[in-house]
């Protein structure tokens, strides 16, 4: 097997094992249909735009509840926000969070948000540099002539 | 004259006293001879007085007293009655009251006797006192009590009551009393007992019946009251009932919405063959659940008066078709021709609750579509309630089928081959069909509409309960056809309100018939949101078009021509395809008819030698005549099975097969595609397709505040083949969409800052309600007689999601975040070119 088709086959595998564990679900999939000709770098423009739009909701939910008088609604909105990006690009775990995170909101619990926050910071790395790994391992094989393989 | 001596012991009678005869009176000392006297007493004269016993001792005692005196009762001289003599001594001097009797005797000179006769006596009294009864009188000297000597009256007779009172006859010395008593025993006073007896029976059974009243009244009350207390016990129930029925089913349909939403998102996911049959066998048993409870809460709410009709405008041929759609599926499945017709008198645009009046149509279809087995037809037809009494040669061709029908024994001129019941009849006990009671308003309508179908019917003895809620034609009827049997008392509820009547008639194993009548209001054109709007652009291309619909049977000709008027196209109708020849040919060579444009043929009388000798008739014609096209020929079929559909398509007699039931969209679709050298025609429906082609070439916007959405929603779109742009606040789609504009749709998220989709989406209405307001649209834009863009919310949580805020606002549906194929397809489909 050449270098393409290892690359490949990891690729794919690891593409699984995203799905497997819930990192990703069908939305990704999905939003991999959409590229085409016409916008073959779609999902990576999608991709980082999620990462930028996270970054900054992330920030703005931990200086919201390091306020003195934590603003619970203000701190679900940015929960739902982040809830509506991650489930558009399919990403399962986060988006779980979120849920999870506004439930907390609801309940005015400041101890319950903090923790969910930190978990949530902790999926959002994972998986960022699990995407980074990914796009890396298409720009191996886009390098070396081959074409990045479909999940179906 | 002599003097006389009285008779002793004189028994003689009155006549024989004969005072000649009498004795001289004896030698004496003194004598007492009576000088005058009463002529009454004329017989005594010149007896001495003395000379008698009694006399004696009286006259010697008066003398000596001084004083009245009285003999005891004696018989008198002559009339031998018992009497009394009283004496008085005349004395001839003054005598002092002491005088001594020797004294008197001295003075006496005379005396004064006066006799009284008893009896007379007594009787003239008596006669005085004559009363009713009898009275005996019996008078007594008592002088000596212990033997009172009677002197007048007879024996006694004991007879009760006594009355003694003493007589006073001047002398101190005898005393005399009068005993007086009725001769009869008093009998006792019937007349005085039988009216005292009545009175009291009268007044004792008066006094009953008063008691017996009063007694009731307490008894009616108490009555009353209990009566009065159960009411107010029942209808506090019935009102629990309705709340608990309302509360119930709304908590029920909850879940429900969840489960539903659940087995939707499972559909999607990855299933082999089987697990999607059981997914969507618990799906659609999922959607019947829903629908119970919705009938179930309609019931409540009518139940508790809180049923509410609205009066919005609406197109009713729209609604009528909506109807049609509903059951095509399963129509064409059972192989019943199902047909809508509404007559062109009804106005295009109406006043009422679409909603409701969709719902009673839906169910009358409902229920024919489960009673009809394979074969027959469902018509539908709604007329203006005064065509019926209209001429026969006035009439509209389908209204007059319907009533001759069974009159000009061609039984068979039925939208189908089948026999139908007596439509008028369904009609013929309503009160108010057309006639005196029509609103003066030339505002109001009343409009007719009958459901026909050629089903089992409703057995006799069930036809009374219909309408009664719960009620089914019998008791197996839920378990063979389903259904709750709530529908028609719903609908008769909802006719009722409308201001109408329903009723129906129907024979076993031949058909029923139901018919209402409701009461609408005239709308105005332009006052609907025309979701029709973006048909207009391919509408325009049909108007003014000729068709020639060959069919055999009149009323199904007549339905399809209505349907083709619709659409701007005059249609003729032929019965055979015979006939067809001669009218095409004839209509080539006059020019001054518009080309022919289209030859719609029903199934029944296809044939495929003819055709295909229609085929070479046309396209001579169209190369003799001006047409630039041949005209295009249209099957008209209700199912085909596949194989015959694929050999009707490979061997091009057909530029296309028209699936009945027929509606608007159906003939759009078809003619746009036909006319328009579109794309080709896909016959099995991938979706995903369907979608592109519904979506191509749209101008689309797309808002929503997070990068990340808009960034996967445009790509998404995109892939359809849609133009699309993106803003990210509420603020930037409202200027985007100020009319005019060139935007096909716009899909807003909901969850904004600063301006939510609501709020954005009620403005984006306002604007264009100023905009249409203000714009002689014919002029500036042919194809478009109002703005309304369709907006489309976008939501994460569509479970929850509340359909009625969106429409509220004025939006004209929802999709889910991120987008699901089948729905985006399905809220799509309204506005663009559906099939």
């Amino acid at each position: 097997m050449d270098i393409v088709q290892l690359r490949q086959r990891h690729y794919i595998d690891f593409m699984k094992s995203m799905h497997i564990e819930n990192y990703l679900d069908d939305q990704f999939t999905q939003l991999q249909k959409l590229a085409d000709e016409s916008s073959p770098d779609f999902v990576y423009e999608v991709v980082t735009l999620f990462f930028q739009d996270s970054e900054k909701l992330i920030d703005n939910l931990s200086k919201a509840l390091e306020q003195p008088v934590v603003d619970f609604s203000q701190v679900a909105n940015h929960a739902h926000q982040f809830k509506g990006s991650s489930s558009s690009i399919g990403a399962h775990r986060v988006k779980n969070q979120c849920v999870k995170f506004r439930a907390y909101c609801e309940e005015n619990n400041l101890e319950g948000c903090l923790n969910c926050l930190q978990e949530l910071q902790q999926e959002y790395i994972v998986l960022k540099s699990k995407f980074e790994y990914l796009f890396e391992l298409e720009q191996e094989i886009l390098k070396n002539g081959g074409t990045i393989p479909t999940m179906d | 004259m002599a003097i006389k001596k009285m008779e002793h012991g004189d028994q003689t009678l009155v006549q024989d006293f004969d005072p000649a005869k009498m004795d001289p009176a004896p030698i004496r000392d003194e004598y007492a001879p009576v000088i005058f006297c009463q002529r009454t007493v004329a017989h005594i004269v010149s007896i001495d007085m003395m000379s008698g016993k009694e006399d004696r001792d009286n006259i010697l005692r008066a003398r000596a007293t001084g004083k009245g005196v009285l003999t005891s009762p004696f018989k008198l001289l002559k009339s031998n009655h018992l009497g009394v003599v009283l004496t008085f001594a005349v004395y001839g001097r003054q005598l002092p009251p002491d005088a001594t009797p020797e004294q008197r005797i001295a003075a006496t000179v005379g005396y004064l006797g006066a006799s009284y006769d008893l009896r007379s006596l007594v009787e003239k009294i008596l006669q005085q006192l004559a009363s009713k009864q009898t009275i005996v009188v019996n008078v007594y000297d008592t002088t000596n009590l212990s033997a009172p000597i009677n002197m007048y009256g007879t024996d006694v007779i004991d007879t009760g009551f006594l009355h003694v009172s003493s007589l006073d006859f001047g002398d101190p010395t005898r005393n005399h009393e009068m005993h007086c008593r009725f001769k009869n025993r008093p009998s006792p006073p019937w007349t005085a007992i039988l009216s005292a007896g009545g009175v009291l029976t009268i007044s004792l059974l008066l006094s009953h019946i008063l008691h017996a009243a009063i007694n009731r009244i307490v008894k009616v009350e108490e009555d009353c009251q209990k009566m009065t207390e159960l009411k107010a016990r029942a209808e506090a129930a019935d009102v629990a009932k309705s709340q608990f029925l309302a509360t119930v089913s709304h908590e029920i349909r909850t879940p429900m919405n969840g489960v539903l939403g659940m087995l939707q998102m499972l559909m999607d996911t990855d299933l082999d063959a089987d697990q999607i049959d059981y997914a969507q066998t618990a799906h659609a048993s999922g959607k019947d659940l829903i629908s119970i409870i919705n009938e179930v809460l309609d019931q409540a709410k009518i139940e508790s008066g809180r049923l509410e009709l609205e009066a919005v405008p609406f197109d009713l041929r729209n609604t009528l078709d909506n109807v049609v759609s509903l059951f095509s599926g399963k129509s064409r499945e059972k192989a019943i021709e199902l047909a809508v017709y509404v007559s062109s008198k009804v106005p295009e645009i109406v006043i009422g609750d679409p909603g409701r009046f969709r719902q009673i149509i839906t169910n009358l279809v409902g229920n024919s579509v489960k009673f009809t087995k394979n074969k027959g037809h469902i018509f539908v037809s709604v007329h203006l309630a005064d065509e019926v009494r209209l001429p026969s040669d006035m009439m509209d061709e389908v209204l007059r089928q319907g009533l001759n029908s069974s009159k000009d024994g061609s039984e068979r001129n039925t939208l189908s081959d089948y026999a139908i019941v007596d439509r008028w009849k369904s009609w013929a006990n309503f009160k108010q069909l057309g006639g005196k009671e029509t609103p003066v308003t030339s505002e109001v309508i009343k409009l007719l509409v009958t459901v026909e179908d050629t089903g089992s019917g409703i057995p006799q003895d069930a036809q009374s309960r219909i309408f009664t809620p719960f009620m089914q034609a019998d008791s197996s009827t839920s378990r063979h056809y389903g259904g709750t049997g709530i529908g028609l008392s719903i609908s008769k509820c909802l006719v009722d309100l409308m201001g109408g009547e329903i009723g129906f008639v129907s024979e076993e194993n031949k058909g029923s018939t139901f018919s209402f009548t409701a009461l609408l209001m005239r709308g105005q054109l332009d006052s609907v949101d025309p979701k029709w709007h973006t048909h207009e652009t391919s509408i325009s291309e049909l108007k003014g078009l000729r068709a020639l619909v060959i069919d055999k049977r009149s009323t199904r000709a007549e339905v399809t021509r209505y349907h083709l008027q619709r659409l701007g196209i005059s249609a003729d109708v032929v019965s055979s395809l015979h006939s067809a020849f001669s009218v095409i040919t004839n209509t080539s060579s006059a020019s001054t008819l518009a080309p022919l444009a289209m030859v719609l043929i029903d199934r029944e009388v296809w044939e495929k030698e003819p055709v295909i000798e229609m085929r070479r008739l046309l396209t001579d014609a169209m190369s003799n005549s001006s047409m630039d096209r041949v005209p295009k020929i249209f099957l008209l079929a209700t199912s085909l099975s596949p194989p015959e559909r694929s050999e009707l398509k490979s061997s091009h007699l057909v530029d296309d097969i028209i699936s009945k039931p027929l509606r608007l969209s159906v003939l759009t679709g078809c003619f746009h595609e036909a006319f328009s050298n579109g794309r080709k025609r896909q016959l099995n429906r991938a979706k995903p397709a369907t979608l592109g082609s519904l979506l191509k070439g749209k101008l689309i916007l797309v808002v929503d505040d997070n990068a990340v959405n808009r960034k996967v929603a445009e790509g998404a779109l995109k892939k359809y083949g849609a133009i699309v742009t993106c803003v990210d606040s509420g603020i930037a789609a409202v200027n985007k969409l100020d009319p005019p504009h060139n935007f096909d749709a716009c899909f807003m998220d909901l969850q904004m800052p600063k301006m939510d989709g609501f709020e954005a989406t009620r403005k984006i209405r306002q604007k264009e309600i100023e905009f249409n307001g203000q714009l002689d649209s014919r002029e500036s834009f042919p194809n478009v007689s109002c703005w309304h863009t369709p907006i489309l919310a976008m939501t994460a949580d569509v479970i929850q999601a509340t359909n009625e805020e969106c429409m509220k606002c004025g939006m004209d549906g929802y999709v889910s975040k991120p987008f699901e194929e089948e729905q985006l397809y399905s809220a799509v489909a309204c506005f663009f070119k559906s099939r």
